[in-house]
C-alpha cells in the first residue's frame, strides 16, 4: 500500500491540473499566433546587434498586442489575433541554429519564423525552412547570395540586401573626395568581410579604374590586436580606408588606432558603423563616413512610425534604436501586413500569407520597403550615407546623403558583382 | 628598412602580449600537468574586474593615472580569489586522473565562467575609460620609431613581459621554492616521498598562473572592448604558443611567442593574405620537426 501512494498522489495531482487546464484547453480557437525569434543574446554580436533586436521585437509585440501602432498597423497584433515570442540564441554556428530551427518548428509549433543576422546562419536556414514549408523571414543578415544563387518559397528578406552598402558608400566618397588616388582596407577574414571588401573593390573599379589599392588587411574574425594591421596602413598612408568591422573587433581597432594618429591623413569608412556611434565618443573621428545598413536609425526619415518605434523602443533601453532595431521592425510590419490582407481573403494560411506577401509594398520606420527581387521575396529600399560630427561629446551624423533604389541595387535577374562590374546601369522599377 | 624595422617592433609589441597571456599557462601545464583552458577565462575576469575597478575609480574622480593601479589590483584580486577557490573547490579532488579527464573539467569550468561572465556583467561591451574617454592606453603618449607612432602603453606591455620573464627563471632557478618546484616537475612521487609539500606547490602554482592570466586581461582590458567571448579567442593563440615552445617550458613559451609575434607581423607587412594560415604554418613546421615543441624536456618513461 505504502508503495503505491506517491502514485496515487501523483495521480491526484495530474487530475487536479487537467481540471483546471480545461477551461484553458477551451480557449483554443483565440490561440495567439507564435513567431520563433531568433537573434544573438550572447557572443560578439549580441551587445551592438542581437540584443537591440530582441529588445525592439518585444516593443513592438507590446505595442501591436495593444493596438498601438500608427496607421497603417493599427490592427490589434496580426488582424486581431495576439501575437507571442518563442525567443532562441543566434549563437553557436549554422549547425546548431539548422537543430534549433527544427526545434522550433516541430516541437515549439511556431507560426513563422523571424530571425538570423549572421549571413551563415541564414545561408544554413534557407534551405530547412524550405524543406519544413514553415515561412520565414530573415531580417538583418547581408549576403546577396540566398535570393541571388537560389530561389526559395517559405524565405523571404524583409531588408536589402549588402550591395547597396558599397556602392552608396563608394559614391559617397567619391563625392566628397574626387582626387582619392588609393585606398586600403581592413575586413574581417570570413563570409561579411571578404564580401564587402570584395564588392568594394569592384565598385571603385567600376567607378575609378585608376584608385589603386595599396593594402588589404584581413585579420581573423575576433582578433583582437592591431597593433601591426595599423603599422602597416600606417606606412601604406593611403587616402582612404575602407573596412566592414563590426563589434568587438571595431571597437577595439578604433582604440588602438587613433592613439597612433592613423586617421590624420586618411579618411575613413565604415560600413557598418552605425550601432557604435553611442559607444565610441572621442574614439571616431570626425568626418569618418558611416553606413548603417539602408536608411535606418539616424538616416530614417521623419515619420509617425519611425516615431513610434523610437518611442517603444526607449521605454525598455536608454538610448535610441539602431538599425538592427530598425531591420527588425521591417519584418514584423511586412509579415503583419501580409497576414492581415491573406486573412481577409482566405483566413491567413501559410500559402496565402505567402501569395500576400510576395511583390508586396509596406511602409517601415525606415521608408518605403517593397519585395521586388528574388522573385518578390528580396526586399528593396535606396539608402544613405552620412559623416560624423562630435557635438556636445555626442557622435551625430551630417552631411547625410540618400541614395534612390535604381542608383544601388541591381534588378531582378541580374548577379550583384556582374551588375557592378558591368558599370553599374539603373534599373527599371 | 623602414619596414623592417615596423615588422620588428610591431612583432616585439605582439610577442610580449602573447606570452603574457601564455605564460601561466605553460606554467600550470609544466608543473601540474593540465592544459587549464579556463585560463581564457581568468584571462576575462582579469579584463572584467578592470572595468570594475577602474569605474570605480574614475567615478570618484581620482586622478586617472591611478587607473594603472587598479589594472594591478584587479589582476591580484582575481588570481588572489579564482585561483585558490578553483584549486582547493575542484581541482585537488581529481589529481592523479587522466590529463585528458582534466581538460575536459578545465573545458567545463571555461564555459561556466563564461556564463558567470555574463550574469554579472551582462552582454554589452564595456570600457576602461575615464570621464573624458581618457585611456590608460592613450594616457602615456606616443613614441615615434621609423616614422610609426606608437603609444608608450606599449612599452609597458614589453617591460612587465620581461620582467616576468626574468623573476620566474630567477625563482625558479635560484631560490628554494623554485628548485622544490622543478622536483616536482620533474617527479612529483619521487618529490613527494622526499617530503616536498606537493598540495602546497599545486597551490601555488595554480594561483599564480591564474594571476598571470588576470594580469593579461588587465593589460588587456584598455586597448580592446572588453566583451563577453574575449577569453575563448585567447586560449587558442596561447595554445599555440606553448605548442611550438614545449608544454611546461618557461623558455620554451618566450620563444614560441616571440616566433608566433614576428611571423605574425611579418605576413601582415608582407603578405597580409597569409596572416591567418602563417601562425599555423609555423606550428605545423615545428611539430613536424620536433613533435613536442621546441624545449620539451625529455620525459622520463615511467613503468
Amino acid at each position: 500500500m505504502d508503495r503505491k501512494t506517491p502514485a496515487l498522489k501523483l495521480c491526484a495531482a495530474l487530475f487536479t491540473a487537467a481540471a483546471l487546464c480545461s477551461p484553458l484547453a477551451g480557449m483554443a480557437q483565440d490561440k495567439p499566433i507564435r513567431i520563433g525569434l531568433v537573434t544573438f543574446l550572447s557572443g560578439p554580436a549580441a551587445g551592438p546587434f542581437g540584443v537591440p533586436a530582441k529588445i525592439a521585437a518585444e516593443a513592438i509585440v507590446e505595442s501591436l498586442n495593444a493596438g498601438k501602432v500608427p496607421a497603417p498597423y493599427a490592427t490589434k497584433g496580426f488582424g486581431g489575433i495576439p501575437i507571442e515570442l518563442a525567443i532562441i540564441d543566434e549563437a553557436g554556428g549554422a549547425t546548431k541554429q539548422v537543430a534549433e530551427f527544427r526545434n522550433l518548428v516541430e516541437r515549439q509549433n511556431v507560426d513563422f519564423v523571424i530571425g538570423y543576422i549572421g549571413s551563415g546562419d541564414c545561408l544554413a536556414i534557407a534551405p530547412v525552412a524550405e524543406e519544413l514549408k514553415k515561412l520565414t523571414v530573415l531580417f538583418d543578415c547581408g549576403t546577396p547570395r540566398i535570393f541571388e544563387d537560389a530561389s526559395y518559397k517559405y524565405v523571404f528578406r524583409t531588408r536589402s540586401h549588402a550591395t547597396m552598402d558599397a556602392v552608396a558608400g563608394a559614391l559617397y566618397l567619391l563625392d566628397g573626395k574626387s582626387d582619392m588616388k588609393n585606398y586600403a582596407g581592413i575586413n574581417q577574414n570570413y563570409a561579411y568581410g571578404q564580401d564587402s571588401w570584395t564588392d568594394f573593390t569592384a565598385v571603385m573599379t567600376a567607378l575609378r579604374p585608376k584608385v589603386e589599392v595599396t593594402t588589404s588587411q584581413m585579420p581573423k574574425f575576433g582578433a583582437g590586436q592591431y597593433g601591426p594591421e595599423i603599422s602597416a596602413l600606417l606606412q601604406t598612408r593611403s587616402d582612404v580606408i575602407h573596412s566592414s568591422l563590426w563589434g568587438g573587433d571595431l571597437e577595439a581597432f578604433m582604440l588602438q588606432s587613433m592613439p597612433r594618429n592613423l586617421f590624420a591623413d586618411s579618411q575613413l569608412i565604415l560600413v557598418a558603423g552605425e550601432p557604435y556611434l553611442h559607444r565610441l565618443p572621442g574614439n571616431i573621428p570626425d568626418g569618418t563616413i558611416i553606413g548603417a545598413r539602408g536608411p535606418n536609425g539616424a538616416y530614417a526619415q521623419k515619420s509617425a512610425l519611425k516615431d513610434w518605434l523610437i518611442q517603444v523602443y526607449k521605454q525598455k533601453a536608454e538610448i535610441e534604436p539602431n538599425y538592427p532595431a530598425y531591420s527588425v521592425a521591417m519584418a514584423f510590419l511586412g509579415l503583419k501586413a501580409a497576414f492581415e490582407k491573406a486573412k481577409a481573403k482566405s483566413g491567413g494560411d501559410t500559402e496565402a500569407v505567402i501569395k500576400a506577401l510576395e511583390f508586396s509594398t509596406f511602409d517601415s520606420p525606415s521608408g518605403k520597403v517593397m519585395m521586388k527581387l528574388g522573385k518578390g521575396h528580396q526586399a528593396v529600399t535606396g539608402t544613405a550615407y552620412g559623416a560624423t560630427k562630435t557635438v556636445n561629446g555626442q557622435i551625430t551624423l551630417t552631411n547625410i546623403k540618400y541614395y534612390p533604389i535604381e542608383q544601388v541595387q541591381p534588378p531582378e535577374g541580374v548577379k550583384s558583382l556582374d551588375w557592378i562590374k558591368d558599370g553599374m546601369k539603373p534599373g527599371k522599377w | 628598412m623602414g619596414q623592417f624595422l615596423a615588422v620588428v617592433i610591431d612583432g616585439l609589441i605582439y610577442s610580449s602580449w602573447l606570452f603574457i597571456i601564455a605564460v601561466g599557462l605553460t606554467l600550470i601545464y609544466g608543473v601540474m600537468k593540465i592544459l587549464n583552458i579556463a585560463h581564457g577565462s581568468l584571462y576575462a575576469l582579469g579584463a572584467f574586474t578592470s572595468v570594475t575597478f577602474t569605474s570605480a575609480w574614475f567615478a570618484h574622480g581620482y586622478p586617472v593615472m591611478g587607473s594603472y593601479a587598479m589594472l594591478a589590483l584587479a589582476a591580484v584580486v582575481v588570481g588572489l580569489v579564482a585561483g585558490p577557490v578553483i584549486e582547493r573547490g575542484l581541482l585537488r579532488f581529481l589529481y592523479g586522473k587522466d590529463e585528458v579527464v582534466l581538460v575536459l573539467v578545465t573545458y567545463a569550468l571555461f564555459l561556466i565562467l563564461e556564463d558567470l561572465i555574463k550574469l554579472v556583467w551582462g552582454v554589452d561591451p564595456l570600457f576602461v575609460q575615464g570621464p573624458k574617454g581618457e585611456t590608460p592606453y592613450a594616457l602615456l603618449g606616443n613614441f615615434t620609431i621609423g616614422g610609426l607612432t606608437y603609444p608608450t602603453y606599449n612599452l609597458l606591455l614589453v617591460g612587465v613581459a620581461v620582467i616576468t620573464a626574468i623573476v620566474l627563471t630567477w625563482v625558479l632557478a635560484r631560490t628554494r621554492a623554485g628548485k622544490l618546484l622543478v622536483a616536482v616537475i620533474h617527479d612529483r612521487e619521487t618529490a613527494a616521498a622526499m617530503g616536498v609539500d606537493v598540495g602546497k606547490t599545486y597551490f601555488v602554482t595554480f594561483t599564480l598562473g591564474a594571476m598571470l592570466a588576470a594580469v593579461g586581461g588587465a593589460l588587456t582590458a584598455p586597448t580592446v572592448s572588453v566583451v563577453t567571448g574575449m577569453g575563448a579567442e585567447v586560449i587558442v593563440i596561447a595554445f599555440a604558443v606553448v605548442v611550438i615552445g614545449g608544454l611546461g617550458s618557461l623558455p620554451g613559451a618566450a620563444l614560441g611567442a616571440l616566433i608566433v609575434g614576428l611571423v605574425r607581423a611579418a605576413s601582415i607587412h608582407y603578405r597580409p593574405e597569409l596572416e591567418l594560415f602563417a601562425v599555423y604554418f609555423v606550428m605545423a613546421v615545428v611539430l613536424i620537426v620536433r613533435p613536442k615543441g621546441l624545449f620539451s624536456a625529455a620525459e622520463v618513461r615511467k613503468i
